[in-house]
C-alpha cells in the first residue's frame, strides 16, 4: 500500500498526537536534569517540578508589596488590549472588506491603498505610535489594529468578491437594494469568513501585543516576561509562555466552536 | 406592439463582437427556447434580457417600458448553479422571494406570519414542504433547482429567464423538472426564455425555438463576427407544424 493511503487507527492517532508533546517535555526534563546535576545553581533550564511550584505561586499568591496576584492582573490587562484591538480590527475589516468587495467605487478608491498599507511593517511604526499616542493603552491597541487590519481587509474583500455573481444578481431580481444585498446576502456569508480571518490574525495580534508591552507598560503578560528576564527568572517566563499559549489555544478553539454553532449552514451538505 | 421587443442588439467585449443584429418580438406568455453552439452568446443574450449587462447597441423593452439598466423585479432568473441562498433554509429562501424588495429585506410582525404561511403553501405546491427547514446544500440538484424556480416565481416577475436550469441534472430528474415547469407555467402563463443544450428539451417545452449562430464566418479570424438568431422555429405540437398541414392537405384530397 502506498504511504499516502495509509492512515493510523484511532488509538494510534492519539498516541501519535501525544508523541511530539511528550518528546519535547522529555527532552526538556533530561536537559534540565543534566544541567542541574552539573551546577545546582543553573537558572537556564529549571526543573519541571520547580516550574510547577512557581506556577502555583504565581497563580495563587499575591504580590509582596501590593498583595495583588499579578498574573491575573497581567492577564486582564493583556486580554483587554487584545480584545479591543482585535474587535476594532474585525469591525473595520468587515466594513471595508464588504465595501471593497461590493462597491466598484470603493474598490477603485481603496484597493491599491490597502494593498500598499498592508506592506508597511507594523513594528517599524511602533515608535511613531508611541510618539503620537504616548505610552498608554492607545498606542498598544493601535499597534494591534494597524498590524492586523489591512490583511483582514484584503482577506474579507477577496471573500466578498468570491461570492458568485449569480447569487447577487438573483437577489437583484428579487428587488433587493444594495443595503438589503449587503445585510441579507453578503454579510451572513462573510461572517464565518470573518471568524476564520480573526483566528488567523490572533497569532500576529499576540505578537504585536507582547512587542508593545515589552517596550512600554506597567502591566501585561508581555511586560512581565520582559521584566523578569533581567533576573533570569526562567521559571516565571516559562509559566507565562505556557499560560499565553493556553490562552491563545482556547481563543482559537472557542472561535472554531462559535463558527460551527452560529453558522450551521456552512457544514450542511448532502 | 409585442411584449418583449428586442431591437438591433449588438454586444461586444472589448473589440470582440459576440452578438450582432439580434431582433426579436415575443408575445406575452410565450415560452422561448434558445439553443446554439457553446460559446456563441446564448448566456450573453440572457444577461442582456436580464439587464445584467447593457448592450453595446440596440434596445430591449418589456411591455414598452424604457430599457432597464440593472436587474430588477420584472425579470426573474434561474441559473444552472448558485441560484438559491446557501445560508437560508428552504422556507427562508421562498420568503426572500417576497421580502427582499422591502426596506430591510424582511417581514415583521403579522406580515411575517402571513409570509411564512404563504411560503409553506408555495413549498407544498413545488413539493418541498418536507424539507422546509433544511439548508439548500442538503438538497439534491433537482430539488435545489425547483427551489430556485419557486423562489423566482414568488417575486412575480414579468419574464422568467432560465440559463441551462436543468443542465446539471440526471435524465430522470430532468423529465420530472419538465413536468414541474410545465405545470407552473400553465398556472402562471409566464413569459419564459430558456437556454438549453438539449434540442429535445427545447422543442418539448418551448413555443418557439431560437437558434443562435454566426451568419458570417472568417476562417482566419473566427472571432471577427458575432452570432445572431439564424432560425426561429414554431415549436408548438412538438415542433412539427408541417405534419399538421400535410394531414389537412391529405384529408382534403381524399374528401
Ligand atoms: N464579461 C465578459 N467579458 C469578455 N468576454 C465574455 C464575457 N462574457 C462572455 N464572454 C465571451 O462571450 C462568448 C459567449 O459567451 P456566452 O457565455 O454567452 O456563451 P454561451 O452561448 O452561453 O455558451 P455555453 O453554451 O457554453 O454556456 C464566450 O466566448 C465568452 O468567452
Ligand atoms: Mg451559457
Amino acid at each position: 500500500m502506498r504511504l499516502i493511503n495509509r492512515s493510523p487507527g484511532r488509538p494510534a492517532a492519539l498516541v501519535l498526537m501525544a508523541l511530539p508533546f511528550v518528546a519535547v517535555l522529555a527532552a526538556y526534563a533530561i536537559g534540565s536534569e543534566v544541567r542541574l546535576a552539573e551546577n545546582p545553581q543553573d537558572k537556564l533550564l529549571p526543573a519541571p517540578a520547580q516550574i510547577l511550584e512557581t506556577a502555583i505561586r504565581l497563580f495563587t499568591e499575591g504580590d509582596r508589596r501590593s498583595g495583588r496576584i499579578l498574573l491575573w492582573y497581567d492577564t486582564g490587562a493583556s486580554l483587554a488590549r487584545l480584545a479591543i484591538g482585535v474587535g476594532i480590527a474585525a469591525l473595520s475589516a468587515l466594513a471595508f472588506g464588504m465595501a471593497i468587495g461590493m462597491l466598484p467605487y470603493a474598490r477603485r478608491t481603496l484597493n491599491a491603498f490597502v494593498g500598499v498599507i498592508s506592506m508597511v511593517p507594523p513594528l517599524a511604526i511602533l515608535p511613531i505610535l508611541f510618539i503620537i499616542f504616548g505610552l498608554g493603552e492607545v498606542s498598544k491597541v493601535a499597534l494591534i489594529v494597524i498590524g492586523i487590519t489591512p490583511v483582514m481587509i484584503r482577506d474579507l474583500s477577496a471573500r466578498t468578491l468570491e461570492i458568485p455573481r449569480e447569487m447577487i444578481v438573483k437577489a437583484e431580481t428579487l428587488g433587493a437594494s444594495s443595503a438589503v444585498i449587503a445585510m441579507r446576502v453578503v454579510l451572513p456569508q462573510i461572517l464565518p469568513r470573518l471568524i476564520a480571518s480573526v483566528r488567523l490574525a490572533l497569532g500576529p495580534a499576540w505578537l504585536f501585543l507582547i512587542a508593545a508591552e515589552a517596550i512600554a507598560a506597567q502591566l501585561g503578560l508581555g511586560y512581565r516576561i520582559f521584566l523578569v528576564r533581567r533576573y533570569l527568572a526562567m521559571d516565571v517566563i516559562l509559566t507565562y509562555v505556557i499560560w499565553i499559549t493556553l490562552l491563545a489555544f482556547l481563543m482559537d478553539y472557542a472561535l472554531r466552536l462559535l463558527s460551527r454553532k452560529a453558522f450551521p449552514w456552512t457544514e450542511a451538505a448532502l | 406592439m409585442s411584449f418583449v421587443e428586442v431591437r438591433n442588439i449588438f454586444q461586444s467585449y472589448g473589440s470582440r463582437p459576440i452578438l450582432e443584429r439580434v431582433n426579436l418580438d415575443v408575445a406575452k406568455g410565450d415560452f422561448i427556447s434558445i439553443v446554439g453552439a457553446s460559446g456563441c452568446g446564448k448566456s450573453t443574450f440572457l444577461r442582456l434580457l436580464l439587464a445584467q449587462e447593457v448592450p453595446t447597441r440596440g434596445t430591449i423593452r418589456i411591455d414598452g417600458n424604457d430599457p432597464a439598466v440593472e436587474p430588477g423585479r420584472e425579470r426573474g432568473v434561474v441559473f444552472q448553479r448558485y441560484s438559491v441562498f446557501p445560508h437560508m433554509s428552504v422556507r427562508e429562501n421562498i420568503v426572500a422571494g417576497e421580502s427582499f424588495h422591502r426596506c430591510w429585506g424582511r417581514f415583521y410582525g403579522a406580515g411575517k406570519k402571513q409570509a411564512l404561511d404563504r411560503a409553506d403553501e408555495t413549498l407544498n405546491r413545488i413539493g418541498l414542504a418536507h424539507v422546509a427547514d433544511a439548508y439548500p446544500a442538503t438538497l439534491s440538484g433537482g430539488m435545489q433547482q425547483r427551489l430556485a424556480i419557486g423562489q423566482a416565481l414568488v417575486a412575480r416577475p414579468r419574464i422568467l429567464l432560465l440559463d441551462e436550469p436543468f443542465g446539471a441534472l440526471d435524465p430522470g430528474t430532468r423529465l420530472a423538472m419538465h413536468d414541474f415547469l410545465m405545470e407552473l407555467r400553465a398556472q402562471t402563463r409566464m413569459t419564459v426564455f430558456m437556454v438549453t443544450h438539449d434540442l429535445e428539451e427545447g422543442f418539448k417545452l418551448g413555443d418557439r425555438v431560437l437558434v443562435f449562430d454566426k451568419t458570417r464566418w472568417d476562417a482566419d479570424y473566427p472571432d471577427n463576427y458575432g452570432a445572431t438568431i439564424t432560425y426561429d422555429f414554431d415549436a408548438r405540437n412538438g415542433g412539427i407544424p408541417f405534419q399538421d398541414i400535410m394531414e389537412e392537405h391529405n384529408v382534403l384530397l381524399s374528401a
